[in-house]
């Protein structure tokens, strides 16, 4: 499992390099999404508001939305659906190298959102930086959820409709303990409990996407 | 079900749907070791259906069927799919990674020496687009690419999908050679085609099909 998991994250992660749409398209959006929140609370505002960690959450839905779009994409068409079948690789290593390569890539994206709630939305740097390990396991976490559900809604006519709407409800919990904790690394507040969340999260999507990614292939 | 040991297929009466439709319906099949057979028929006559269920790619819906000894009905077709060769008639590569790349990546899936690369490269013609990504080659040379993964793979039941779309008369001449070489070695062949000119030159056996049932078998 692990095995395929590292080859199905190398392959997915060198398409991505190859590709450039995370570089040349998924970040200059996020980081566009970024700016115009920042914009709409205004100069003055925008660095004091509280709304800083739940605008950086917000973009960061979007773009992994778009990402795991792009992740089930790759492997969509009919061809490479049926060559990679015949392939036989174990499904819950294909779940995991998936999701890796989709955590890598949201935590890139997430770096450089990080760097934009600094500049845009004039967050404390220091208060970002101990909210850092925090909003990794959050990006784990929606890694996983995201890679469980684009699974669920590839080879739909509507996957790009029926993806937000069944993702968001899952992401909700997600998104919350993740705006909770980087909220307390900026304005102070207990973070354990939400990072705790978080963590418990992160390992039930994992176990899910384990048993289940084959059965939503196999469908 | 017989003597099943002798046969590399075996279909009673097999029927599959797709959302109620009959893909396939009733189809009797017998396929022997090292035999080369190939099914003609018009658009919508059941070919690549039948290329689908032999390669345990779709599931069957009635009847029965054995496949290299996996029972199509109860059996693990995950494992059947690793010990068939498919071809399919859509591209069948990731587009962004290199011929080198798709090729390497499909052999360590399955744990499978890479030494043999560049030879099958060279036997197919492709030594010197290796480092091209697989969406700048032709319609043809991605054939070629699937064929190349097939030799290097080596599987005991080929199953080719209108492998001639797209071939000028050097890459179909080069195709019978081939799949006269595969036969020989005592693979089996299942081809699919709409030429009958093409079915008659290659093999001895032809199946044609309509409305989803085999409704010849000549000689």
């Amino acid at each position: 499992m692990i095995r395929t998991a590292l080859l199905v994250a190398a392959k997915d992660l060198r398409i991505e390099r190859r590709s450039r749409v995370l570089l040349w398209q998924v970040v200059p959006f996020g980081v566009m999404a970024l700016l115009l929140s920042g914009l709409a609370l205004g100069p003055t505002r925008a660095g004091h508001s509280s709304a800083a960690p739940g605008l950086f959450y917000l973009v960061v839905v979007l773009v992994t939305l778009l990402m795991v779009n792009r992740s089930h994409a790759v492997e969509s068409t009919p061809g490479t659906r049926a060559s990679v079948a015949t392939l036989g690789l174990d499904p819950a290593g294909v779940f995991l190298g998936k999701a890796l390569a989709l955590c890598v890539e949201l935590w890139l994206t997430g770096a450089v959102l990080l760097a934009g709630s600094v500049l845009f939305l004039h967050t404390a740097l220091h208060a970002t930086l101990v909210a850092l390990p925090g909003i990794a396991v959050t990006l784990g976490a929606l890694a996983g959820a995201g890679t469980l559900y684009g699974a669920l809604t590839s080879g739909a006519v509507v996957s790009a409709t029926l993806l937000p709407v069944l993702c968001l409800p899952a992401f909700a919990p997600l998104l919350i303990a993740g705006e909770r904790s980087y909220s307390a690394a900026l304005y102070g507040g207990a973070r354990m409990e939400w990072w705790v969340l978080t963590v418990v999260a992160l390992a039930a999507y994992l176990c899910l996407g384990i048993l289940l990614y084959g059965v939503l292939e196999e469908s | 079900m017989g003597d099943e040991s002798a046969s590399v297929a075996r279909l009673r009466d097999a029927v599959v749907l797709a959302n109620g439709f009959p893909l396939l319906s009733g189809v009797d099949l017998d396929l022997e070791p090292g035999s080369l057979s190939v099914v003609v028929g018009a658009n919508g006559a059941g070919k690549t259906s039948l290329l689908r269920l032999l390669a345990g790619l779709a599931g069957l819906s009635a009847g029965a069927g054995t496949v290299l000894g996996v029972d199509l009905a109860t059996g693990d077709r995950r494992q059947l799919r690793r010990r068939v060769g498919w071809l399919g008639h859509e591209g069948s590569f990731y587009d962004d990674l290199t011929v080198r790349e798709n090729l390497s990546f499909c052999a360590r899936a399955l744990a499978l020496s890479t030494d043999q690369l560049d030879v099958v490269l060279a036997r197919v013609g492709l030594e010197r687009r290796a480092d091209t990504t697989t969406k700048q080659l032709s319609a043809g040379q991605r054939r070629r690419l699937g064929l190349a993964w097939l030799l290097l793979r080596r599987p005991e039941l080929w199953l080719l999908d209108e492998p001639y779309a797209s071939l000028d008369d050097e890459g179909r001449t080069f195709f019978d050679d081939l799949l006269g070489e595969v036969v020989a070695r005592g693979a089996s062949v299942v081809v699919s085609a709409h030429d009958p000119l093409r079915s008659a030159r290659l093999a001895p056996r032809t199946l044609t099909m309509s409305g989803g049932r085999i409704v010849e078998v000549a000689p």
